[in-house]
């Protein structure tokens, strides 16, 4: 136990150290700002002093490390700053916080990413193990010529089919996925139902596809071999000997997919409007509101790194060479 | 950055090599390669002709498409009909003329960022392999950085700092991407520094750059070629997600996912004109992947 414990405590030791130079990147790009950048968030109408009181608000006149121990100090009791979008009317607009912007629209992320992540784990790894054990019968080249298939069609091109089909052609579900705070849960889950159908596609395949090369590759092992050689029954050979090595793959196989989630989501929300974190992202890189575009930049990371921090140590614990040392 | 020097010798040396030895062979390079061809399976065999179809498209598009690529030939939104194969776009632009000139810029553009990502990443990941020790330990940490972000969200923070261009735009996804090339390069060309002719070849004083173009390169070949298929999809597929958020190719331009954009709100009505720039880049990248698909299971000599 003693040699998990360790392995355990090193890898969570080196994701913090990767959080804390992903976030010093991220805080550093702000560094990478052309000069004129004031003059093209303000508008070329502005005065020198609103520009000057502008680069005094995101703290150009002081060095970069204090601002960023600033930064970080802020971001850990959940203060993202101001959004640039307020700064515009420096003289009297009124300011909107980072968080105000940020929160609610995460609640919404994390829903419809939930939301399809239970759809999606157990029907991928069903469909892998499927395909894996069925190798290379009609089964499993229908299966591996779909997903190779629709892991190389864009996100869009799937979202737009479902909607054409489920929502104007046949008008099942809502095109597009406006749902507010007060939406109850199973409006909720109907509105999003075409957006988290999407994601469930997309990730299936890439899953399945993993989950089928992981177990192929776990029975082609030599023990797995020997375990059939010495006549176990097929059961026996799949939960004693096969089963407890394969958790580490599988967990790594799910990790890796919903961290992909994360990156489909981004383009998932934009084609059904929703309100996510991933469109926020959005708007904010085309208006170049970068306060926005860090806070949102952030929690992607953070929750990509988590998701592999996860995988590791999920692989860690359930390795059986670790768990029962000699 | 050596991106230079090593991309440009890979294709012309092959061709040299394959006119310098033709004696001795009983059949030509491109024989052998047809031979492979008309036994290849049909899912590749399919892939290779659509790949050849859209090269085809995108070099001849001025001669092939209907009408220019930015001319109002119409009024917006026009129905499918015989003047307009495809109907017109949200402008009043040909439709099937503007699918015709986004192969060109959206295949080129995606081509040219791969090479790019090539050069940096194939680079830098054999000068890791040979040099090893404090080189090989600071680019594998700095890789393993970048690539602790997902690489549309970074990108997504690069560009609204450096604002949306094509010149940004092909260098952030290239420098992005060569992290990816630059893990398999530097693994599989692991396997070769170790051999006893590029030990030789060392001793014999021969310098970084004919070590790196001339003992390895050529080696680690096979699984370069058939990475830089699945890249160049990646890649296709990452600036058409750019593109369609409005990121990435600026309009006007005629580029499949800004087309998609902007025509979407037919969807609507149940026309299924959006769909066709969409499909043409789920086309493509299927093409290149049952392609590489193929070639994987070739050169690998049946992995599974």
């Amino acid at each position: 136990m003693n040699a998990v414990l360790r392995t355990v405590l090193q890898r969570l030791g080196l994701g913090v150290l990767t959080l804390f130079v992903v976030s010093i990147i991220i805080f550093s790009t702000i560094e990478m700002l052309p000069g004129d950048f004031a003059k093209a968030i303000l508008g070329q109408s502005a005065t020198p002093e609103t520009v000057a009181a502008f680069q005094r608000e995101i703290g150009l006149d002081r060095s970069a490390p204090v601002r960023y121990l600033e930064w970080i100090g802020g971001v850990l009791q959940g203060d993202f700053g101001n959004s640039f979008a307020s700064a515009g009317a420096l003289g009297g607009g009124q300011e909107r916080s980072v968080l105000s912007l940020v929160a609610p629209r995460l609640a919404n992320t994390l829903f419809l990413a939930a939301m399809a992540a239970i759809i999606a784990v157990p029907l991928a790894l069903a469909l892998g193990m499927l395909a894996a054990l069925y190798r290379n019968s009609v089964f499993d080249r229908i299966v591996n010529l779909t997903t190779l298939t629709s892991i190389s069609v864009p996100e869009f091109f799937v979202a737009y089919i479902l909607m054409l089909f489920l929502a104007v052609k046949f008008p099942i579900f809502y095109s597009l996925a406006s749902v507010s705070a007060d939406t109850p849960f199973m409006e909720r889950v109907v509105r999003c139902a075409l957006p988290a159908m999407t994601l469930v596609l997309v990730i299936v395949a890439h899953m399945m596809r993993m989950t089928r090369a992981a177990i192929i590759n776990l029975l082609a092992s030599p023990y797995i071999e020997m375990s059939r050689l010495k006549g176990l029954s097929p059961s026996r050979i799949i939960y004693h000997h096969a089963l407890p090595n394969a958790w580490a793959p599988i967990a790594n196989v799910i990790a890796l997919n919903l961290a992909y989630l994360i990156v489909g989501v981004v383009v998932v929300e934009v084609v059904f409007v929703y309100p996510g974190i991933g469109q926020l992202m959005v708007d904010a890189v085309s208006r170049r509101d970068i306060p926005v575009v860090q806070a949102c930049a952030l929690i992607f990371a953070i929750a990509y790194i988590l998701l592999n921090l996860l995988a590791d140590i999920a692989s860690i614990v359930t390795n059986p060479r670790l768990l029962h040392p000699r | 950055m050596t991106d230079a020097p090593d991309s440009k010798p890979v294709q012309p040396e092959d061709a040299l090599l394959a006119e310098a030895a033709p004696a001795p062979r009983q059949r030509s390079r491109w024989e052998t390669a047809w031979r492979e061809l008309r036994r290849a399976p049909l899912s590749a065999q399919i892939g290779l002709i659509v790949i050849v179809c859209y090269i085809i498209l995108g070099v001849f598009a001025p001669v092939i498409a209907p009408y220019p690529e930015n001319e109002l030939v119409g009024s917006q939104y026009e129905p499918w009909s015989d003047e307009f194969v495809f109907g017109t776009d949200q402008l009043g632009r040909d439709m099937l003329s503007r699918l015709i000139f986004g192969a060109r810029n959206t295949i080129g553009i995606a081509f040219v960022t791969t090479i790019l990502a090539f050069a940096i990443g194939g680079s830098l990941g054999l000068l890791a392999s040979i040099l090893g020790g404090w080189a090989d330990q600071a680019l594998g940490r700095a890789v393993d950085v970048l690539m602790a972000i997902p690489l549309l969200i970074f990108a997504l923070v690069l560009l609204s700092i450096v604002g949306t261009s094509l010149i940004n735009l092909i260098v952030i996804i290239a420098v992005l991407d060569s992290t990816r090339v630059f893990r398999l390069s530097r693994a599989v060309s692991m396997n070769v520094v170790v051999m006893d002719f590029v030990e030789a070849a060392r001793l014999q004083g021969e310098g970084l750059g004919w070590i790196m173009t001339r003992e390895i390169l050529p080696n680690i070949m096979p699984p370069l070629v058939a990475e830089f298929g699945l890249r160049f999809c990646f890649v296709f597929l990452t600036i058409s997600a750019l593109s369609f958020l409005g990121l990435g190719i600026q309009p006007p331009a005629a580029d499949w996912g800004s087309m998609v954009r902007e025509n979407a709100t037919l969807i609507n009505y149940g026309d299924i004109t959006p769909l066709l720039p969409a499909g043409a880049i789920a086309l493509l990248t299927v093409a290149v992947n049952f392609v590489v698909d193929w070639f994987l299971h070739k050169t690998s000599g049946l992995k599974e």
